[in-house]
Formats: structure tokens, sequence, C-alpha cells
């Protein structure tokens, strides 16, 4: 008999809980660096490695983390997709494209838009510089930068910039010493 | 069975509220200190195994960051339970006892006062029957202690001394959040929060990590310390729906226990001390009855979770609190964890200092 019975779907059961959160010793920093428009990373004494965005923890040597640098606004796409489906709840109008972005003189990429430009042209090794909201507009958040624009300058061989990238580290990491 | 040993252990401070640092900047220095206690490197651990709750300081995928504390490259052999650490535990026990591993590095945190830890856990209870009606972790436990109140056994003046022991007994331990000398009758003038559980019969909130380090003999790190030898560890759990259970005894943690005994050889009056993750009053008197534990077992020594609650690794400090105990002249201890509401689910292990 009770295999009769209609199937039910949906029962009304919501869960909602309060935190009181806060950012951590590393990230709020961070937060008040860029909203005063500067990109802050960390270095890591123990690989001389500089990371971006930082968490207080280097995930290579598990040292912690406290030393800031501060970074351009400039980098290179190392890896990128164009998106052509609408993400639920953004605000972005497919398609567009996100792309890994190793900002100079850091060693750890991080994820933004790339715009001002034909999507079809956005390549690995492309040279981006961020574009900033207007800073009236700024608050505690990596949206301050509305998207990376090319530069214009000559594609750069990634390979040859991790190379390069490796070298510096190396001699952060001796200099650290 | 393979013998398997408590080689190092580290405990954050235990503080009411962390305003500065989220998990994984907690738990970073005590791996460190840890693994200095333990004499080790990291480089010497075969496998990590943590456990958290993300639903604690609603934060997504907070376990996964704390790997980042573990330098993971080269890349761990790693796990998680969403569960206390002492199952964490469990699992590399296992493993080493499966010949897998022969070193593990456990450890739990939890940041509680962000968020209604009691509420909160109120997810943990059946969806359909249970959840809807948001019982929180405190109504539960007192539901419990006046089931006990009702089998005759013990009266308020009876939670009010495990109180007044942990208190005191937490002096001794430098890092706990409350001790002090306290006097029952005090204690009974204080209102109810949910009768008949006042206050200070629930454990505190609090935010904090441990880590703790073990090994398979053979692979015991040459530290001038005394091993802690895990002689044998058990765990059971009773139903999900309270109503089926009795909750003025803890038959899970008996039954463990009797496994406990047959693994170790180790009867019941052979222990010197005890540490209970009671985080009610009423559940040490439960659990003492349960375990046979007369006044000739010194229990929770370090005051335990009524004097400091990490939430998810306070299991864990229950070995952690022996091992140091072991350091300190105490030869065995019983160990107990607890998960789930009103002492669901059970952990025992015999500990013993060689």
């Amino acid at each position: 008999m009770d295999i009769d019975l209609e199937p039910i779907g949906l029962i009304d059961a919501p869960i909602y809980h309060k935190y009181h959160a806060s950012s951590s010793r590393a990230i709020t920093p961070f937060l008040h660096a860029i909203k005063r428009g500067e990109l802050m990373g960390h270095l890591s004494s123990a690989t001389g490695k500089v990371l971006f965005p930082p968490l207080g923890a280097c995930p290579e040597s598990g040292e912690p983390t406290s030393q800031p640098v501060i970074l351009k606004d400039s980098g290179t796409v190392i890896g990128f997709t164009t998106v052509h489906l609408p993400i639920p709840g953004s605000k972005l109008i497919p398609p567009f494209t996100v792309a890994n972005i190793l900002l100079d003189g850091a060693d750890q990429a991080c994820s933004h838009l790339i715009s001002e430009c034909d999507l079809n042209d956005v390549a690995i090794g492309m040279r981006v510089q961020a574009v900033w909201r207007p800073e009236e507009e700024w608050d505690f958040g990596l949206e301050n930068i509305e998207y990376f624009k090319p530069t214009g300058e000559a594609l750069v061989d990634i390979d040859q910039l991790q190379t390069e990238c490796l070298a510096a580290a190396e001699q952060r990491k001796q200099e650290a010493k | 069975m393979r013998e398997v040993a408590i080689v190092g252990y580290a405990q954050s401070p235990q503080v009411r509220q962390e305003r500065v640092l989220n998990e994984v900047e907690i738990l970073m220095p005590e791996i460190d200190k840890a693994l200095a206690d333990a004499g080790m490197t990291m480089d010497e651990i075969d496998f990590v195994c943590s456990g958290s709750c993300d639903y604690i300081a609603g934060g997504a995928f907070s376990f996964v960051g704390a790997v980042d504390a573990l330098g993971a490259t080269p890349c761990k052999m790693e796990s998680h339970v969403e569960m206390d650490a002492a199952w964490a535990l469990y699992e590399a026990w296992i493993k080493i006892q499966a010949g897998e591993i022969k070193t593990a590095l456990i450890y739990g945190f939890g940041k509680s006062s962000v968020g209604q830890l009691p509420d909160v856990l109120s997810q943990q209870l059946d969806p359909y029957y249970m959840a809807p009606l948001w019982p929180d972790t405190i109504s539960l436990a007192a539901l419990q202690a006046n089931v006990l109140m009702q089998s005759g056994r013990y009266n308020e003046n009876d939670f009010a001394n495990v109180v007044v022991d942990s208190r005191r007994k937490a002096k001794s331990n430098s890092n706990a959040q409350l001790a002090g000398d306290l006097k029952a009758s005090d204690l009974l003038t204080a209102p109810y929060i949910a009768s008949p559980l006042r206050r200070h019969d629930c454990c505190p909130i609090t935010d904090g990590a441990s880590v703790l380090i073990i090994c398979e003999k053979s692979a015991l790190p040459n530290n001038g310390k005394r091993p802690a030898m895990i002689r044998g560890m058990d765990h059971r759990m009773e139903v999900h729906q309270l109503g089926l259970r009795r909750l003025d005894d803890s038959v899970s943690s008996t039954q463990a226990l009797a496994q406990v005994t047959a693994q170790s050889g180790i009867s019941v009056d052979q222990y010197d001390i005890a540490e209970l993750y009671a985080p009610f009053s009423p559940q040490t008197l439960i659990l003492r009855d349960a375990l046979g534990l007369d006044d000739s077992v010194d229990i929770n020594p370090s005051g335990g979770p009524l004097a400091g609650h990490i939430m998810m690794s306070a299991g864990l400090d229950r070995f952690g609190m022996s091992y140091r105990a072991i350091q300190n002249g105490v030869d065995r201890a019983l160990c107990h964890a607890t998960s789930g509401p009103c002492l669901q689910h059970n952990l025992v292990a015999a500990v013993e200092g060689v």
C-alpha cells in the first residue's frame, strides 16, 4: 500500500547560521592594502618566493609568512579560459575571459578577468595591466581591480619567465639566510 | 597488534575568543611545537590526518586551507574526518595496524567563537524528525541530565561537584581556560540555562588547535621522552534517534572498553587516570559508571573539557593530556572521546607509559 503514496520531493526545513567571522593575521593587512590601491604579497623566507594573494602560510615549506611585498599591478597571462555559460548569481555576462595572471615580482598566479580586447586574442604569455575602478569605489577586495587589459607588449615565453622567477626566488632565499 | 606510541603533542592556548588569527594560523605553530616535542621533522611523517568541521567557523573548505600549514610539497598522504580528531587518530592507528605507515601526525582545530556552537551542532541530528526542531546541544544534554536524575543515582549537587573538581584540577594545567576554587553550594545558586543544567555544567566555548604525533614501535624517535603506548582502541556508535536509547547510560562506552580490555590486557582497576571527553558535567558521571571507574582512578586531572573545550580536538586532547601525564609519572591512562549528541558515539583507548 505504501508504495502507492506520492513521493515527497520537497519539505520545508530551512537552515540558517549566523557567524561573526573576522579575517586573519595575514589577510587583514592584505585587505587594508588593497583598500589603498596596493597589491600586497608575502615573501616566504623558506623558499624566497613571493606569494600573492597571501594566506599566511607557505604551502611549499609549511612555514608561516608575514613579510609584506608590494607588487606592481602588471603581469603575464599564464593560463586562461573563455566562459560561455552564465554563472548563477554572477553579474558577469558571457562570454568573458578568466585568466591566471602572474603579477610582476610574484611567484604564484592569481585569477582575474581580461577585457578591453577581442577575447580571441588572449594568449598565454600576454602582458596585462590592471584597470582599477574609480578610487571612491575602492573597498576591501580584489574587485577594486575591474579587470586586466593587454598592454600591447610582445608575448612572453613563460618557460623562460619561470626560469627567471625561480632564479630570482633562489637569490631572495639566499639573501634571507 | 602492532605497538604504537604517542611521541609528541602540542595544544594552542585555549581561549574564549581568538580575535586575530584564523584557524590555520592558530594551528601552524602547534604543528612545529608537536614536531619539536617528538624530536621529529615533517619529512619523517608518513601520514597526516585531521578532524574538523566547516560548520564551526562557517568557512568552506577550511580543512583544505590547513594543508598549507603542512608544507604539502612534496605531496602528503592526507586524510580528514568530519569528526573529533580522536577519530583521525583512530584512522592513523588503523593505518599503522595495516602496515601502510609507521608515523602519523594528527590534528584538530575549531574556532567556535565565531558561530553559535550549540545551534550549529543541531545540524548533526536526523534531518527529518530532529534537525527541523533545532534542538541545541545544551538542551539535549539537559534532557539527558534529567533522565539521569530521574534514575535516582545523581542530583544537581553531584553535577556541581564534578565542576568543582574540574576547575580545581585545572589549576595545575597552564593551558586551561577555566580554573579555580569554587564551592558547589555557590554554583547551585546560579540560574539554569536549561534545567537542570547551569552555565558551569556546560563546557566553555573555546578557540584553539591541537596536534598529536604517533609512531609504530620500530620508528620511535630517540628523543629521551617516555613513549605512551596505545595498548588498545575501539569505538562504538549508538542509534541516531535519542528516543531509542538509554540516555542515563553509555552502552557504547562499555562495549568499547570491553574490546580495549581484551586488546590491552589492562583491567579497569589498573588505570591511574582517565581523561574523559564529557562536555557536560552529568556526562562525566554517566561515563564513570559505564566504564566502571572507581575513586582510585583520577578522572580528568587536566581539568577535562569543562576547563577548556576545543570543538573537534577535545577528544584528541584527552590523548595529549594522558601523554603528558605519562611524562610526569603516571603509568596507565584510559582515554575517551565522544561525538554526536548525548554521548551517541564513543571511543575508548588504553595508553601506557613504558
